[in-house]
């Protein structure tokens, strides 16, 4: 039959959607029903800012005892909130605007949690229907906007489809491959009279993730993972997502073979596991992305061979036969061609690939990675991670984060805005559990850090939530401190600042022959003022202390066990600590980009020797 | 490159064109022609789409529409195993001398004259694509003064009804 035929749906049925059993009709106002909504699905915590067409929404809100909302400063750090409460909860994050302004500043944050498939549903009033399209105050077409960015998004243009639309977008964010989904109200819909009743009916017969992978496909993976001599189990972020990593830590211990986890990925599998090698990438371990360069079978388990994971694509891991098991099936086969692609959720698929490399076993087929180990073994112990201590006495940026990991009290949760901070928090914090480590992988969002942490920690009070932070980052989104002072969430900010760009600034030492355009944050156009400490402008103390914060400026080496137990203590207040660092430590191992992975730096103008070059 | 031509089942909602649209275009794939219109289940609408790609970004484009919540199902329909429509309406320059030939022209392609002025006449014909460039190849030394044409639909041939199941799915959440 020449009819190639695609369905969209899975073969397993979605559960039957419940049309006996609803709660007794509750007459309420559109705005009430959002409310009521929230609270049924299990909405705990909300982050936004109300406005002229949300406003509705906003009374309800202030009598309702389980849905709490926290008023941030700016949308951005509403739309992170949600997210960095989303990945340490793992439920889905809750976010708030108004039209125009307030949803667009939500842009960002939904763009992020979209990359990295994060649940959220973002909430965004919108003009009266009547005035749609007419230019209105504060009108946008954020479904329009965010069209590219969400997984789904919803006009209502019903007062009695909001129970329904909010049902819909809280099981599309959380199901599948998670994402973001807007829900866009307009005023006078919140204004309506309706009825309330749940759950509402519903069924979406276009989306059915599939989830029970294909048995055949099990065994084929199986097979290839007991032939295979230089295995690798590539682990991306879905591993998290999909709760699997106590399946993943049989699988590894029962074929024996390397992990390595992708910066989504860091505390899937714990990074004190001797099976694992590091993580892979443009700033991955030598012996990571050597391990997958030279593998002959590469297993990835919710990994989507990013161009920072795979470098040049087409001379990354040449000899290596590809598994590729991924939730979303538009992953299978995008950037790398699978040769056995796998569809399922990734704690199904690990589970299922136990059992199935476990009769392998039993029919006395058993990997040897024997010699493999060894050349692995090698490599770890010849290029670890480390880093130098600065000549002038100056604080050494990896010590502080790796310090700060060391002294953490148990279970605390990171986060890291983006740039040299986040690779050194990626590489000098030892992550052992899963939902201990959130950063902006895939979008690189600069200024993450704080409003995710205070999402972080509003999701789990009784943890210690540190973000690592640069002093570039912090100035996009410190406002949110405010917030944490106001509201009882006592975070803890690490400002890593050395004055500059840290990662643009290495780039321009390495590629721009160190010619600083514009990558100097303390000093006006016209400063020549070489001095590393800069100008104090601004002064993160005073800027914390005046948000409310405790705030300590930590500069010499000596006091840094003593300054960071202080900030460990402090729990009534969010802490800001100004760690004044050298300007001119890097990010190293480094894939310069646009090459091969194959020319990896284990330190500048360090190319490491793997024994294979036959000229030497 | 070569042609392919989709057919994608969507629920009949607000907006659904515009996502479609846009991910074409986000993904980087040029549309040659592009078609809606009803079927005869009111909830659902039909798109023919008709992209010129290698297989592999097809692969890629046809999994990224699948994953649009609206989207119930997309078949790709073979040449071979399908019938496929394009409808054409032409207006050509005429006059006493030139009508009698293009009349003869239309007979030829079995097309229609919809229209007659002293100075033009206006031809609707349908068919597949080899089709309507061939009879306007033969029109055009006449002088063609306005064209349109509508994007190519295209259904399988035999008994077999590619929207069954869709239906189904979608009674059921009735």
């Amino acid at each position: 039959m020449p009819m190639t035929e695609q369905a969209t749906g899975a073969h397993h049925p979605q559960p039957r959607p419940r049309s006996g059993g609803q709660s007794a009709p509750e007459h309420v106002t559109g705005a009430q029903s959002l409310i009521r909504s929230l609270e049924e699905v299990g909405a705990d915590t909300v982050f936004g800012i109300p406005g002229g067409t949300i406003l509705p929404a906003y009374d309800p809100m202030m009598d309702s005892r389980r849905v709490r909302h926290v008023l941030v400063r700016h949308e951005q750090g509403a739309g992170h909130a949600a997210t960095g409460y989303a990945q340490a909860t793992g439920k889905v994050g809750v976010c708030m605007a108004t039209s125009g302004p307030g949803a667009t500043n939500l842009v960002t944050p939904i763009a992020d949690a979209n990359m990295d498939s994060v649940p959220l549903v973002a909430i965004t009033g919108q003009v009266v229907s009547q005035s749609i399209g007419t230019d209105a105050f504060q009108e946008a077409d954020i479904v329009g906007i965010t069209m590219p960015i969400t997984k789904h998004s919803f006009l209502v243009t019903k007062a009695e489809d909001i129970p329904k639309v909010i049902a819909q977008a809280f099981h599309i964010a959380s199901t599948g491959r998670p994402g973001p989904v807007l829900v866009d109200i307009p005023k006078d819909i919140l204004q309506a009279k309706t009825v309330f009743q749940w759950p509402p009916v519903t069924d979406l017969p276009g989306y059915r993730p599939v989830t029970k992978p294909h048995a055949k496909q099990i065994r084929e993976a199986a097979k290839l993972i007991t032939q295979a001599r230089r295995p690798v189990l590539y682990v991306g972020g879905g591993v998290l997502k999909a709760k699997a990593t106590a399946e993943l830590k049989v699988l590894a211990e029962l074929t024996g073979a390397p992990v390595t986890t992708t910066l989504m990925a860091l505390g899937a599998f714990p990074d004190s596991h001797p099976l694992h090698v590091g993580m892979p990438g443009m700033h991955g371990s030598v012996t990571a992305v050597t391990a997958l360069q030279k593998a002959d079978l590469i297993v990835a388990l919710g990994a989507r061979f990013d161009d920072r994971v795979t470098g040049r694509l087409d001379s990354f891991a040449p000899h290596a036969k590809v598994v590729h098991a991924d939730i979303d099936p538009a992953e299978i086969g995008k950037n790398r061609t699978a040769d056995v692609p796998i569809v399922g959720d990734a704690r199904e698929v690990i589970a299922d690939l136990v059992l199935a490399v476990q009769k392998e076993h039993a029919d006395g087929h058993v990997g040897d990675y024997g010699a493999w180990w060894k050349d692995l073994s090698r490599w770890r112990e010849t290029y670890p991670l480390g880093y130098d201590q600065p000549q002038d006495g100056s604080l050494s940026p990896q010590q502080v984060i790796e310090r700060i990991g060391q002294l953490a009290p148990e279970g605390t949760v990171f986060t890291a805005g983006v740039g040299q901070h986040q690779m050194w928090a990626a590489h000098f914090i030892a992550y052992d559990k899963p939902a201990t480590w959130l950063n902006s992988g895939g979008a690189g969002t600069m200024g993450y850090a704080v409003p995710a942490a205070m999402g972080a920690k509003a999701g789990v009070p009784d943890r210690t939530v540190w973000a690592i932070d640069g002093d570039g980052c912090f100035q996009m989104t410190n406002q949110e401190l405010t917030t944490c002072a106001l509201n009882n969430i006592p975070i803890k900010v690490a400002v890593i600042n050395n004055g500059a760009l840290g990662m643009v600034r290495q780039w321009q030492t390495l590629f721009y022959n160190q010619r600083y355009s514009n990558t100097v944050l303390h000093s006006g156009p016209n400063d020549v003022n070489p001095d590393a400490r800069g100008t104090r402008v601004p002064d993160f103390v005073k800027l914390a202390e005046a948000m409310g914060c405790h705030a300590i400026r930590c500069e010499d080496p000596a006091d840094l066990d003593k300054v960071i137990e202080e900030a460990n203590s402090i729990n009534d207040r969010p802490v800001v600590v100004d760690f004044i660092v050298h300007q001119d430590a890097m990010v190293w191992p480094m894939v310069a980009a646009g090459t091969s992975n194959d020319e990896i730096m284990a330190a500048r103008d360090v190319r490491p020797d793997f024994g294979d070059n036959e000229d030497d | 490159m070569s042609k392919h031509t989709l057919s994608v089942l969507v629920e009949n909602t607000p907006g659904i064109l515009a996502r479609i649209a846009a991910l074409f275009s986000r993904r980087g794939f040029n549309i040659d022609s592009l078609a809606v219109g009803v079927t005869e289940h009111p909830d659902i609408s039909r798109i023919t789409i008709v992209v010129n790609v290698e297989d592999l970004p097809l692969e890629q484009v046809t999994k990224q529409l699948n994953k649009l919540v609206n989207v119930l199902k997309i078949v790709e329909l073979e040449p071979g195993s399908a019938v496929q429509r394009e409808l054409v309406l032409v207006k050509v320059r005429a006059d006493n001398d030139t009508r009698s030939q293009i009349v003869e022209i239309v007979q030829l392609f079995r097309a229609k004259t919809v229209d007659v002025s002293p100075d033009a006449v206006t031809i609707e014909a349908t068919g597949g694509s080899d089709k309507l460039e061939a009879m306007l190849k033969m029109l055009e030394p006449f002088g063609i003064k306005e064209l349109v044409q509508s994007g190519t639909i295209a259904i399988g041939r035999g008994g077999r009804s590619i929207t069954d199941r869709s239906l189904r799915a979608l009674d059921r959440s009735a």
